[in-house]
């Protein structure tokens, strides 16, 4: 468990943030520019020290006003991925990586090679700095990193300053770092998508302050985070397990909740998947559909609906399937307010969910483990 | 040196022993000052700064007056150094060592300090996070980062110091094989009547060494920015 609870005043800017991860997993700080994201992760690194606060992570105490303990920056073992690389310049890539190598502990469980062949950086070595490109820069910082044998890793908007392109060479790289390497991650974005792939855990931070946290997807159904992303981005985030292969098309069945959806992936039974199932491409029906082309379809529940603006989002438990069930994932449905009442759509209302497109967001972990 | 005579030769040696000496003074002492001033906010530190960039405004006599009075046979400093370690300045190559450092100082903390400044912090805070500590911090990221402004600063001074006059003259008098360097060699020479050509040689000499010195010192500022890809 990743604990921090601190207080700073930075000029006119209050920093009061407060939020419990678990372990090992990736917390996404996720919230607009200037909310405080990056000063917390200097105040996790030691290199800010907090006004008041507390910051631990399982058994380790980083920092304590109380306990007046504060364990300086070089000795938390807390790895550090800088929005801007900061490799040293006069060092090359081969140099920058052995430097944090030399100043770890011996017991370290990550190798040179291991970190080397995972990031792929042979190629790379006895390059200058200058000599690399944005997305290469990042991976010998990921790189550099990793080598401390750190207990954490926070890695600050590390694809914020790469085009699109280089943020998709990148991103692979950290889903095997999350995948095959048990290291915390803290990982800061105010990109949604990158959130949506890496994170297990959301802190969602405005002005200042934490405005909700959770799972994936609870926080994917949260009012809050609503106001920060695009409307055409509300959805509800579903991590489902593959169960098989569809007979006739190429498709992957996927289930979630008490129902299934084919999605068009490949990946072995029992792999996990995160799909996003945008609010504004779920059909509503009070009935089973029949001579639809749409496949996907989930029954469900709902359990609130809301205004907002022009349309109403309606919530549907799609977790039990039976009646009076609970506590299974929920979807958004986007919709008129005209079909609300048309429908007559309520809380505890069984209805038909239709999906008309199902995003992939990744893999978030592996079927059989073969490692 | 075949083509120098007997004294000429000697006073470019020296020139040079004074000025190697004067250089290995001022680089730490600058390096220090330097840190502080880039560094630290403290009570007096205009005052500090103004200190260090005396020498420039000053005219060199008074700073080897000034000099003479600290530490001279009876000065407070150099009757102590004296009689605690036996070491004397005045009439020395040591003293004009000195005399050269404290003239050349506001170069070298000046060249220090630009490069201090050009140093993103945000590299030694990178260097915290892979469990540097400190000492390790300065001896691997900063002074490999400032080097280049330190060598640069270093060889100026070098070559201010083969130069300098009236601070040495005045600090440590014109004695031949102690203190007589190239410049006194030459206010020598045209002191004499009939020795214009001496004097003139000694001038192409100084002119020569000047001049190889900031070339040197440019050729190495460049390619040390080559290699840091600036």
């Amino acid at each position: 468990m990743l604990t921090v609870s601190s207080t700073k005043q930075c000029g006119t800017f209050q920093l009061d943030v407060s939020f419990d991860a678990p372990t090992p997993g990736v917390v996404a700080l996720f919230g607009p520019s200037g909310c405080g994201k990056t000063t917390t992760v200097n105040i996790l690194a030691g290199l800010m020290r907090p006004d008041r606060g507390r910051v631990t992570l399982d058994d380790t105490v980083f920092y304590d006003t109380d306990l007046r303990v504060d364990v300086p920056a070089e000795k938390r073992r807390i790895g550090y991925v800088f929005q801007d690389a900061r490799l040293f310049p006069h060092l090359n890539v081969a140099g920058n990586l052995r430097f944090a190598e030399r100043r770890a502990a011996r017991s370290g469980r990550i190798g040179f090679d291991q970190v080397v062949g995972m990031l792929e950086l042979q190629p790379l070595m006895t390059r200058r700095v200058h000599q690399l490109s944005g997305g290469e820069k990042q991976r010998v910082a990921i790189g550099r990193a990793l080598l401390t044998q750190p207990r954490l890793l926070l890695l600050d908007e590390p694809l914020a300053s790469l085009d699109r392109d280089r943020r998709e060479e990148v991103l692979p790289y950290l889903e095997t770092l999350r995948d095959r390497l048990a290291i915390p991650m803290v990982y800061v974005s105010h990109r949604f998508d990158e959130v949506l792939r890496l994170a297990t855990h959301i802190v969602l931070m405005q002005s200042g302050s934490v405005a909700a946290q959770g799972g994936i997807g609870t926080i994917s159904l949260d009012r809050r985070l609503r106001a920060m992303i695009d409307p055409d981005a509300v959805g509800a985030v579903v991590d489902g397990t593959v169960v098989g292969r569809e007979s006739s098309g190429g498709l992957l069945r996927v289930r979630i909740g008490s129902g299934e959806l084919q999605v068009n992936a490949a990946s072995p039974p029992g792999t996990t998947l995160r799909v996003q199932l945008l609010a504004r491409d779920i059909i509503v029906a009070t009935q089973k559909p029949e001579f639809l082309s749409v496949r996907n379809q989930l029954k469900g529940i709902v359990t609130a609906i809301e205004d907002d603006g022009a349309s109403d989002l309606i919530s549907i438990d799609v977790g039990s399937g039976r009646e009076g069930g609970g506590g299974g994932p929920s979807i958004l449905a986007r919709i008129t307010k005209a079909a609300t009442r048309e429908l007559a759509l309520a809380p505890a209302k069984p209805v038909w969910a239709l999906v008309k497109s199902v995003a992939l967001r990744g893999v978030t972990s592996a079927g059989s483990p073969h490692e | 040196m075949i083509w120098l005579s007997p004294d000429e030769s000697e006073a470019l040696r020296l020139s040079l022993s004074v000025a190697i000496r004067s250089v290995a003074i001022s680089v730490p002492a600058a390096l220090g000052v330097a840190w502080i001033l880039t560094r630290r906010r403290f009570l007096g530190h205009t005052l500090l700064d103004a200190m260090v960039h005396l020498p420039l405004v000053l005219p060199p006599v008074a700073v080897g007056y000034v000099l003479l009075l600290l530490f001279g046979a009876r000065g407070p400093i150099g009757g102590w150094l004296k009689s605690v370690f036996g070491i004397q300045l005045i009439f020395t190559r040591n003293g004009a060592a000195l005399a050269t450092a404290v003239m050349s100082f506001p170069l070298m903390v000046r060249a220090i300090r630009i490069s201090l400044e050009s140093i993103d912090r945000g590299l030694e805070d990178a260097a915290r996070t892979l469990g540097a500590g400190a000492v390790d911090r300065f001896a691997t990221i900063t002074l490999p980062l400032m080097l280049p402004g330190l060598l640069a600063g270093a060889i100026t001074a070098f070559s201010a110091a083969l130069g300098e006059f009236g601070a040495v003259i005045t600090f440590v008098s014109n004695i031949p094989g102690e203190t007589r360097t190239l410049p006194l060699a030459l206010y020598s020479a045209l002191q004499e009547p009939g020795a214009e050509h001496a004097a003139a040689r000694l001038a192409v000499l100084s002119v020569t060494l000047g001049l190889a010195g900031l070339l040197v010192s440019e050729w190495f500022a460049r390619r040390v920015r080559r290699m840091l890809g600036r």
